[in-house]
């Protein structure tokens, strides 16, 4: 880092004493970003991922054709400077369709990664807060669920409830908490037995704001990451229900509902774009997220230090 | 040793207990009433509220939940809504065809990844070790089902080499060839799912051992290398990874869902995809708790073998 920023008096005030006892002064956020930003697979996941969701986000205005428009007369078409990744068997213009299919995706990942999170958060700092009987009821609760071969139990709750976009949300976020509350009450374990926390004790706060307010975001950093790698397998686990016919309906996109109709050998004889590209995509994107919580987890370890 | 395997399994009780609860609540709580829909939707309202009355389903909740649980217990799981006869019977039918897929797809899994987890290891940060490590990255992140439609497209559809999907050629009689044709797409793509992961944690547990003190001292009594590594390293190196075989049947169970309809293998996963389109709850709801048993008892595996390979471990 330079050290060349502006001259100030350090924590303790003595200037460049300060600096030599402390090194440079700089917050723990800045090098935490400084250290994410010398992984170079994290910041390419960034930068790809950034572009991705911009043009899914903005599909309306990029998007060179209706993704809903069927022309039978281009059914099947080759990439071309028409359709620049070929068409699908209605003759819909694919990469709009991966466009628009993307708003979907990426939502149903995100909205379930806060809903799991959240959930997984509140019930891992409980556990970890209060110990004991509750402790090991929450924790059983996550044995049993984890115990389902996850897409079996996702499967089932989802053609029970009737696939749509916020039924998978909701069955995501249900299922997938367990991991968040893992990790939290692991962090909360150790946390609560500080200082600050007998601190905050004695002065009078109540249970639930030193469960939020005191130690939650001291264990945000792992919080963090798995929220990070959760986003991706939700977009795997959504692709794969939408692909079976049991997440995302028609008439709305999504990259799993893209590739159902894909398979048949008349497409797989003369129509390799079809199948390829909503595919790629997905792996692309769930590879950044990868690439992103990787690169978070090693910038919020304390441990590893900067080359 | 007996009495650490006595108390893991007793511990398995309440979880156990747990999962039964769970699937019995989302039977019960599954719409148009399973065992109804069984009915002949003919016959006369009065007479099947009686069928109701003595099918007991007027009765109590937890009455229902105790009757379900013993006939599971005795491996009844009742009879298909769509096919009439036992759930049973047609789990054991298709079993074997997905036992063979997941058992050749953890050999595949093992003979590729381990190496290559080895390798990692022993030339850590060199450009191998950099491929590797980007192969699993690109493994996570590949979606199974979608993997498959490449490979049937490429290999089976363009190229020709592969059939396209079944256990067998229908009519053709029976060999090994044919059914090793069939078997090595979809086994290859069940095995990507674990292939990562078991890659990893070989890596990082070959890791630690080539830095403990009898590796060193192995070098210093001028072993050659490949003989420190692969005589005194591997086979410390690789307690942990067999452990991992236990923890990879869960995702092997699911992964098999997606992995035998791409490629229309007739075994429980098909059936459980098949089965959910027609609302069958009977056979969806006997293979999920199917596959949260086999999950129960491949952590249990898992727990036991650890502690017997590694007498270090104190139980």
């Amino acid at each position: 880092m330079s050290a060349q920023q502006q001259p100030q008096l350090g924590k303790f005030g003595h200037g460049v004493e300060d600096k030599q006892v402390l090194g440079e002064r700089r917050s723990l956020l800045s090098i935490i970003v400084a250290k994410f930003f010398q992984n170079k697979l994290a910041v390419f996941g960034l930068v790809m991922l950034t572009i991705i969701t911009i043009a899914c986000v903005l599909a309306p205005y990029l998007a060179p054709h209706d993704p809903a428009y069927q022309n039978l007369r281009n059914r099947l078409d080759a990439p071309s400077a028409e359709h620049w990744l070929g068409t699908d068997h209605l003759g819909r213009d694919l990469f709009s369709r991966m466009l628009y299919g993307g708003q979907v995706s990426l939502y149903v990942g995100f909205a379930s990664m806060l809903g799991a999170v959240t959930i997984g958060a509140v019930i891992g700092a409980v556990a970890g807060y209060f110990g004991g009987l509750v402790d090991a009821f929450l924790m059983r609760l996550v044995d049993i669920i984890l115990a389902f071969p996850n897409i079996f139990l996702l499967i089932t709750l989802v053609a029970i409830l009737d696939p749509s976009i916020n039924i998978l949300i909701l069955v995501f976020a249900l299922l997938s908490w367990t991991g968040t509350a893992r990790v939290v009450r692991g962090e909360f374990l150790s946390l609560k037995k500080r200082e600050f926390v007998l601190a905050s004790r004695t002065i009078g706060m109540s249970n639930i704001r030193i469960i939020f307010s005191q130690i939650l975001p001291n264990a945000l950093g792992p919080v963090i990451v798995a929220a990070t790698l959760a986003v991706g397998s939700f977009i795997l686990a959504e692709s794969a229900l939408s692909f079976f016919g049991l997440g995302v309906q028609p008439p709305n996109a999504s990259w799993g509902n893209m590739l159902t109709d894909s398979q048949s050998i008349t497409i797989f004889r003369n129509a390799w774009w079809y199948p390829t590209f909503p595919g790629l995509l997905i792996l692309i994107t769930v590879l950044c997220f990868n690439f992103i919580g990787d690169g978070l987890r090693d910038a919020l370890d304390p441990r590893v230090v900067e080359k | 040793m007996i009495s650490y395997i006595i108390k893991r399994v007793v511990m398995m009780i309440p979880i156990l207990f747990g999962i039964s609860v769970l699937s019995f609540a989302i039977m019960y709580a599954a719409p148009g009433k399973p065992a109804i829909m069984n009915l002949d939707p003919e016959i006369p309202p009065e007479v099947r509220e009686s069928q109701i009355e003595r099918l007991g389903l007027n009765d109590p909740i937890p009455v229902q939940y105790v009757r379900w649980l013993g006939n599971v217990v005795q491996g009844d799981f009742g009879t298909s809504y769509s096919r009439k006869i036992p759930v049973t019977d047609m789990i054991l039918d298709r079993l074997p065809n997905t036992l063979l897929l997941m058992a050749s797809s953890l050999f595949i899994a093992a003979i590729i990844a381990i190496p290559f987890g080895v390798i990692s290891a022993t030339r850590q940060y060199s450009l191998t070790d950099y491929g590797v490590t980007m192969g699993s990255f690109v493994g996570l992140a590949t979606p199974n089902f979608w993997l498959g439609i490449m490979l049937i497209m490429l290999f089976s559809v363009q190229l020709g080499w592969t059939p396209v999907g079944g256990v067998a050629t229908i009519g053709a009689e029976f060999s090994i060839i044919d059914r090793l044709h069939h078997l090595i797409l979809p086994a290859f793509v069940l095995a990507t799912a674990d292939m990562a992961g078991l890659t990893r944690y070989t890596r990082s547990s070959m890791l630690e051992v080539v830095n403990q003190d009898y590796i060193r001292t192995a070098r210093a009594k001028g072993f050659r290398e490949r003989r420190v590594i692969y005589k005194h390293g591997l086979r410390n190196g690789l307690i942990p990874v067999i452990t991992m075989f236990g923890l990879m049947l869960p995702t092997m169970i699911g992964g098999s869902a997606i992995v035998e309809s791409v490629f229309n293998w007739p075994g429980i996963g098909k059936m459980f995809i098949d089965a959910t389109f027609q609302r069958d709850y009977p056979v969806i709801m006997a293979i999920t708790m199917f596959g949260a048993l086999l999950t129960v008892i491949g952590n249990l595996i898992a727990d036991i073998l650890y502690a017997v390979l590694d007498p270090r471990i104190e139980y």
